[in-house]
């Protein structure tokens, strides 16, 4: 015994549980596909709408868990997101039929929708309800199932949110597994469940490394990558009206969508009148020393320091060193000239905006691409009325969004404008992503085209889709109680009867 | 060249002359008469391997014992992790993994008391009778006819005559056969106060999984209890999880006495079986601990799978697997029966345990051949061959479901041109 007292590590390996149950969640996703891929367009309105409902309701519940569990964002500001992955979602995409065959009379075509699967969904720890809802939404819209994977320092709050949907979901008839979400992620499990052929496709959202393995999977997937937008504010623009949205979308929680400016640029003749603004609409613009300290804490180690993502203001300039109104609701550091080396021109998911001025357009427009690279095929925003600088600006940025004289975290994920609501902001090729718009539940569904041919005589009125879906009841779903006992007949009687009537149906059809 | 290291044959047919010549001729005869002359080599999942390289998917399962498949790498990994601490262990002394597989055990149907361990169904069986017989002082067991609970002393003469007459091990004085579904001749027998127990299978397996009638289990438990006798269920083929539930008689709303364990038990990779008893009946743990013993049973090593046999069954996500199988498999099945109706003529079905039943008397041999030659495997049931025993695994995933449903339906032209031609094929 005495090489074993003194030490406390189990005396047996055990297998990964983690593992294992992800395993077995995937079989499940797989069951609960093969059913729900069937259903009706009514039946999977019902299990949306139910789903909606239930995420509205505890979309302020969870938005105070995540931000107790990650120290992330701001409890309001997430609510709203969360709210706005339910109804608001839902209202986006209920007359996007990805259920109900299409027929092209005119080209002969007749098209079957066929979903993808299984989903494996990673979800990251910056909006961690918010994404859960999301793409739950997308599964159910687009008749899938899926498997979502949280960041480890959110997993508590997303199982919750998960189970919290699953329930609503499966309440309103949806095959049993239809949500779920791995309790205890980790980089092996998400890579061994990625690379499994058990699933049909991903959906990454999260960090570079995690997007990049979900590409090199063998699975089909649809990652994106991180942003950097740079808001290019034009003479043309109200500069109080910028500075609004500017200060809107920083401070909106805590600047933690991928969304969110990074850079304000403007022309050197407007920068003064910029400045001004932003202090009116409650920014702190910081002078040179108070840009230094604030370099120095944000990338003082060469990379953005984590604990300020999603963190206040307030919160950021104490730790840097800064003195600011308690009121400050974002920091702006200057840069004067714009350049690619400064530190603070990169990508940051807090309420930091760096503020720089061009010569002339053609500078801003030069800086503004190369600063677009660090996320490259992501989102900008252009403030101000001068269309044909606006269409130059959006031709050569490498960027698939350019919200127009709105915040940009809102805009661009489709709140503040008519984009299709997200939170998987599609990076497209610019941004080695598959994907360059925002994701929505058609991307999980293929089609299978039937064509005939260009001159032979077709009546695509005769044909019959009926047998496509079915109006599936909840009822004939497999429950998640044991299957009913099957002795309370008298089973001889009851089986001649079946087979009677089976062979009578059999004569009929002769 | 079959090389395995430690022996190595030419081919098959030199290994089946050797199992004739060395093992047991009637058995490597029988197999090959049948069509179905099969030697497992490899086997992972739920699929095994003929010596021949011709795969096939199991359901037979040897009644449950791979309920989670061949070799599953989760028990494999368990019994490797185990074999680097324990070895069989010390039947006599206190040990931690029999411990903690006992109260494991008891824990899954809390009117329990004690779990006493074999290294098989039989033995757990014998433990039962035995177990029984103290707690009554009267020596009469009955059982229903067509039953089946081993082949050990005891257990054999519980059983039907096609395996105890061979060996002069029935013993009709102390051994009562009552017919399945029939509480009233039960009672006949009980009404003289003189049995021990009752023993039944929740659902007799090797009968072609006849359904017990609504109430009819509990019923045989109210006569038990009204006459003293010991009600005991048979849960080799009904546990864990194969009817949809851990145990069949909570599926019946039963408490039993005592009831019996094994198959797969051991995760298909070590042998433990075991038999729970409550309180009164365990009575003679305190009297006298040692009145039975076993060196095998509840080896320690088959204790730390077991109890992550259990652990995984208690998973969510594998009781939600379970319903679906069993779902696709009613659902399936019933199709089946549509398209074949002049062959297939019946389901019993609860949870993942199905007997097909076939019209012709031997019609499940029949079927069994047709789907060994479409590459699945199922047995038909030893005391009724009409019935095929159909039993799929609990962890089986989608795509195999629909492939073994789609391999049924090729299989059933060949079943039917086997029972017209006549030819018997056992």
């Amino acid at each position: 015994m005495s090489e074993h007292t003194t030490f406390d590590a189990p005396r047996l390996s055990v297998p990964d549980r983690a593992l294992s149950s992800a395993r077995m969640k995937v079989g499940r996703a797989a069951w609960a596909a093969r059913y729900y891929r069937s259903f009706s367009r009514d039946a999977v309105l019902a299990i949306a709408e139910a789903v909606a409902r239930a995420g509205y309701e505890k979309a302020g519940h969870f938005a105070d868990l995540a931000v107790t569990e990650t120290g992330f964002g701001v409890v309001e500001h997430k609510k709203i997101k969360n709210e706005l992955c339910t109804h608001a979602l839902l209202d986006h995409y209920r007359d996007l039929d990805l259920v109900t065959p299409r027929i092209d009379a005119a080209r002969k075509i007749v098209e079957l929708p066929k979903p993808a699967g299984v989903v494996f969904a990673l979800a990251p720890a910056t909006n961690p309800v918010a994404t859960v809802y999301y793409k739950a939404m997308l599964a159910i819209l687009s008749r899938n199932a899926i498997v979502i994977s949280p960041h480890p320092v959110a997993k508590a709050v997303s199982v919750a949110a998960a189970h919290h949907l699953a329930e609503a979901a499966e309440a309103a008839g949806a095959p049993s597994g239809l949500i779920q979400c791995v309790e205890e992620p980790s980089i092996p499990l998400v890579q061994d469940i990625m690379s499994s052929d058990r699933i049909n496709v991903i959906i990454a959202t999260g960090g570079t490394a995690m997007v990049r393995a979900a590409y090199s999977s063998g699975n089909p997937a649809l990652g994106v990558g991180p942003g950097n937008a740079v808001a290019y504010v034009d003479p043309t623009a109200g500069v109080d009206a910028a500075a609004r949205c500017l200060v809107e979308s920083k401070s909106f929680d805590n600047s933690i969508l991928c969304t969110n400016e990074s850079v304000v640029l403007t022309l050197d003749s407007n920068r003064g009148n910029m400045e001004r603004a932003l202090r009116s609409a409650g920014a702190h613009v910081c002078n040179e020393a108070d840009t230094n300290r604030l370099r120095d804490y944000l990338f003082g180690k060469g990379s953005l320091n984590l604990e300020s993502i999603g963190k206040s203001a307030a919160w950021i300039a104490e730790r840097a060193g800064i003195r600011v109104s308690p009121s400050a609701r974002i920091l702006v550091p200057v840069v004067a000239t714009p350049g690619q080396d400064d530190l603070l021109f990169r990508e940051k998911l807090c309420p930091v905006l760096t503020l720089t001025s061009a010569v002339d357009f053609q500078q801003a427009l030069t800086f503004a691409k190369h600063t677009a690279r660090r996320g490259a095929g992501h989102s900008a925003a252009f403030h101000g009325d001068d269309t044909a600088r606006l269409v130059r600006f959006s031709q050569e940025m490498p960027v698939y969004r350019v919200v127009v004289n709105a915040p940009c975290s809102q805009g661009a994920a489709g709140f503040a404008t008519y984009l299709p609501p997200s939170f998987t902001i599609g990076t497209g090729f610019a941004g080695r992503s598959s994907v360059g718009e925002n994701v929505g539940p058609q991307h999980l569904v293929q089609w299978t085209r039937i064509a005939y041919g260009k001159d032979v005589p077709a009546d695509l009125s005769g044909i019959d889709l009926s047998a496509v879906s079915t109006d599936r009841a909840a009822a004939r779903a497999p429950a998640a109680a044991p299957p009913p006992a099957r002795e309370s007949f008298d089973r001889d009687t009851l089986r001649q009867l079946i087979l009677e009537e089976l062979r009578s149906l059999q004569g009929a059809g002769k | 060249m079959f090389n395995y290291g430690y022996f190595a044959f030419d081919s098959k047919e030199e290994l089946l002359a050797k199992a004739a010549e060395y093992w047991n001729p009637g058995k490597v005869s029988f197999w090959r008469d049948a069509g179905t002359p099969m030697v497992i080599d490899r086997r992972e999942g739920y699929f095994l391997y003929d010596m021949s390289g011709k795969r096939l998917i199991d359901l037979h399962l040897n009644g449950g014992t791979y309920n989670f498949g061949h070799r599953h790498p989760e028990l494999v990994e368990v019994l490797k992790s185990g074999l680097d601490y324990f070895d069989m262990g010390n039947h006599w002394f206190p040990s931690v993994a029999r411990a903690a597989f006992a109260e494991k055990l008891v824990k899954t149907a809390p009117h329990m008391k004690y779990a006493i361990f074999g290294s098989g169904g039989a033995e757990a069986v014998e433990i039962a009778l035995k177990t029984a017989r103290y707690a009554t002082k009267r020596r009469k067991i009955v059982s229903i006819i067509k039953g089946y609970h081993g082949h050990s002393g005891l257990s054999v003469a519980t059983g039907d005559e096609r395996f105890s007459k061979i060996f002069l091990a029935d013993r009709p004085d102390e051994f009562i056969h009552v017919p399945f579904n029939d509480e009233g001749a039960l009672e006949e027998v009980l009404r003289k106060g003189d049995v021990a127990a009752f023993i039944v299978e929740t659902i007799p397996a090797t009968y072609g999984f006849p359904m017990p009638r609504d109430g009819y289990l509990k019923a045989c438990q109210d006569l038990c209890r009204k006459y003293g006798t010991k009600f005991i269920a048979d849960e080799v083929q009904t546990g864990l999880m194969r009817t949809g539930i851990m145990w069949g008689w909570q599926g019946y709303g039963l408490q039993p006495d005592i009831f019996v364990c094994g198959k797969g038990l051991g995760g298909g990779i070590y042998p433990i079986s075991a038999c729970m008893v409550n309180e009164e009946c365990g009575g003679w743990l305190i009297e006298d601990g040692a009145a039975h013993i076993s060196t095998s049973g509840g080896a320690e090593l088959g204790c730390v799978v077991g109890h992550h046999v259990i652990e995984m069954l208690q998973r969510p996500e594998v009781i939600s697997n379970v319903h679906f199988v069993a779902e696709f498999f009613a659902r399936g099945m019933a199709e089946m029966m549509k398209r074949h109706s002049d062959i297939f003529v019946g389901v019993r079905q609860r949870g993942v345990v199905l007997g097909l039943e076939f019209d012709h008397p031997e019609g499940a041999v029949a079927v069994s051949r047709a789907l060994y030659e479409n590459g699945v495997w199922a047995i038909f049931s030893s005391l009724d061959k009409r019935v095929l025993q159909f039993k799929p695994g609990v962890v089986l995933d989608v795509d195999l479901c629909q492939e073994i449903l789609d391999r049924f339906d090729s299989a059933m032209p060949r079943a039917r041109q086997l029972l017209k031609s006549g030819r018997r094929a056992a």
